[in-house]
């Protein structure tokens, strides 16, 4: 790790190792995020994403490694001296202080001069649009306008980079959309670097530039969006991208590779976008409920068969559930599609969308 | 009548409640008993200290003065004689602020320091610290006594008023540190994240951030540092000379002087004297002491 910084990476992470005691929370870390970026970390509870977040901003002490941010090496500096900003789950808002004050404390404890907090809080709050909210106290807020807020203190400071912690983890269903869409809007308006930590792949989905799946304190992949959800790297990323999840098909590939057996099925692999498959004794297929179609007639090495269970109308599509041998299987299809229970029928599989993971390491081949 | 006058005739909105049923009777009977058993040493106490001797000598303690006199808490407070002075519980009293005033500020402000960095400042060994802090209170404070005098000799400081005010400090800090640390621990650590990252230092944390949200434990801290400093007498006896004894203690030495005629009215009205200031400060505060008890226990 001697290659010099680029001046285009807003924040270098190398070979960053967090240890609590025994536990090894966040292990020889790299992660580069581009000037400009947004870069979401995604991962299910106690997977390290909140606690790397921790880490960037100072907040938690490292066990090794450095952090770099804006060509400074800020590994052993205090948060406030680390150029970010950041908004947290729960608001954070000072209770005592008003919003004005809130969002003028860090300016006012930077001895940055009156007149020009008062020209920063201004315009903070013309972006957000909070003005008429300037005067009040966090107790007299909805929470939609707290975690504006709570943005507001981060965009004052002027930095170039801003850590979100689930910001919007603690708002209702239509107030997380309506604020996910702002924050983009903010995102294309400033340009700049975000780091953004959640648990909600539809947030992660929409606002990312690119993605970080992390797990057990490991990133497991790190590539933009669509790439993350056709093409998943391991096992893990494919079963938590997505919902309804993946379908599962465990097998194994034969003729050299160019055929996926499962349960006395064949599937032809012609067309698969991965590496040569190679013939496996033991293989998995994934395959997304919108990659498999519900047919009546058997086209050979194209279809599986398949028994309708039941099926989720959920507005503009439904959800089928079939069964495939005993695998559960579930297919997306349009509302009016809907096929009736007990019927028996094929579903065809769309080899080009398709991934198939070794058995063994559970990547991707 | 049609069948919705039918469906209307029967009973409908809130239920009657009698007034006087068993119940309430027996409800109100207990509490009306409890009141009186309670208010009743205050009832003698302050009759009898409106009495003269003639009138106490008659026996009737429960009876109202026939003749209202101020004149045993004149006495009680400006010319009861402990030993060569005779200037009342006065000088016990203004010992008693000077000694409550310092011991009060510094044993809270040390306490919430020590409760706030064992929350948000967390060094190596603070967990140890705190249980060290935590058994000291349970140590009883006789077996303290002596070694403390001899400290306290040491220091120059055996004898005076700074000398209590010091024992006061360190023993109010283990269960004052308990208390700071449970209600700083229920304030979410974000806030203490979110100034970090606006540049607020160990300092600024403190007074801008913390001691802001916690005016209730503030008072809490405040009415238990003060009813028991001020209700102290074991300390006051063993760590001052007379010139400065408490109230407390001068209060037992008027009671307990054995020389001439016991004054009851006298020692009625000394003894309510002394316990003015705590009665007051519980008056004031009642509503705060609960609020911020309550919210303390939450977490632990």
């Amino acid at each position: 790790m001697t290659k010099s910084i680029e001046v285009s990476n807003s924040i270098e992470v190398r070979d960053l190792t967090l240890n609590f005691g025994a536990t090894s929370v966040l292990k020889n870390m790299n992660l580069n995020v581009a000037e400009g970026e947004f870069i979401v970390l995604l991962g299910p509870s106690g997977c390290g994403k909140s606690t790397l977040l921790n880490c960037l901003a100072g907040l938690l002490d490292i066990t090794d490694g450095q952090i770099w941010i804006k060509g400074q090496n800020v590994t052993w500096a205090e948060p406030s001296d680390r150029g970010i900003g950041m908004v947290f789950q729960s608001y954070a808002l000072y209770p005592q202080m008003t919003v004005r004050g809130n969002m003028s404390f860090g300016l006012k404890n930077a001895k940055v001069p009156a007149a020009e907090i008062v020209k920063r809080v201004a315009r903070a709050a013309e972006i957000l649009q909070i003005e008429p909210l300037l005067d009040r106290k966090p107790a007299a807020l909805s929470g939609g306008q707290r975690q504006r807020v709570a943005i507001g203190r981060a965009l004052v400071r002027d930095v170039d980079v801003f850590l979100f912690d689930e910001p919007l983890s603690n708002l209702d269903a239509k107030l997380r959309s309506e604020l996910r869409v702002e924050i983009k809007r903010l995102h294309n308006r400033l340009k700049n670097t975000m780091v953004y930590v959640t648990h909600d792949q539809i947030e992660a989905l929409t606002l990312a530039d690119r993605i970080a799946v992390m797990r057990g304190g490991i990133i497991q992949q790190l590539a933009a969006p669509q790439e993350i959800y056709n093409r998943p790297s391991n096992l893990f990323v494919a079963g938590f991208i997505g919902s309804p999840s993946m379908n599962f098909f465990h097998g194994a590939t034969t003729e050299g590779g160019m055929v996926f057996e499962s349960g006395g099925n064949k599937l032809s692999l012609d067309g698969y976008d991965g590496g040569a498959v190679g013939a496996r004794e033991e293989a998995i297929l994934g395959l997304r409920p919108e990659h498999l179609e519900i047919v009546d007639a058997a086209i050979p090495g194209k279809t599986l068969p398949a028994t309708v269970e039941i099926d989720e109308p959920m507005g503009a599509d439904s959800l089928v559930w079939l069964r495939v041998g005993d695998v559960p299987v579930s297919v997306r299809v349009p509302v009016e599609d809907r096929p009736e229970h007990g019927r028996e029928v094929h579903l065809k599989v769309e080899i080009s969308k398709a991934s198939v993971f070794d058995s063994g390491s559970e990547q991707r081949i | 009548m049609g069948d919705a006058t039918a469906a209307m005739s029967g009973p409908s909105g809130a239920k009657p409640r009698r007034r006087l049923s068993g119940r309430n009777i027996m409800v109100y009977g207990i509490l009306i008993v409890m009141c009186m058993y309670y208010i009743l040493p205050l009832w003698v106490m302050v009759m009898t200290s409106l009495k003269g001797m003639p009138e106490i000598r008659l026996g009737n303690i429960f009876a109202p003065p026939v003749e209202i006199t101020f004149q045993p808490w004149v006495k009680a407070w400006s010319e009861a004689c402990t030993g060569l002075n005779c200037d009342g519980l006065s000088r016990g009293f203004w010992n008693s602020v000077q000694i409550l005033i310092p011991s009060v500020f510094l044993s809270i402000a040390v306490a919430s320091v020590n409760g706030y960095a064992l929350v948000n400042w967390r060094f190596k060994g603070s967990d140890l610290f705190f249980t060290i802090l935590i058994f000291g209170s349970f140590i009883p404070y006789q077996v303290m006594l002596y070694p403390i005098v001899i400290l306290l000799r040491e220091m120059g400081l055996y004898g005076g008023l700074w000398g209590l005010v010091l024992v006061h400090t360190v023993f109010g800090m283990p269960i004052l540190t308990l208390l700071f640390r449970n209600y700083f621990s229920s304030i979410p650590e974000e806030l203490f994240k979110a100034a970090r990252v606006d540049g607020a230092g160990f300092w600024g944390i403190y007074f801008r951030i913390m001691m802001p949200m916690s005016l209730p434990i503030f008072v809490v801290a405040m009415i238990l540092q003060v009813t028991g400093i001020w209700n102290d007498f074991l300390f006051g006896v063993v760590f001052t000379k007379p010139d400065v004894y408490p109230m407390t203690v001068q209060l037992n030495n008027i009671v307990n002087s054995v020389q001439g005629v016991k004054e009851y009215n006298v020692n009625m009205a000394a003894t309510m004297l002394t316990g003015l200031v705590p009665l007051v400060i519980y008056f004031i505060s009642g509503k705060l002491f609960v609020r911020g008890i309550a919210a303390g226990a939450v977490k632990g």
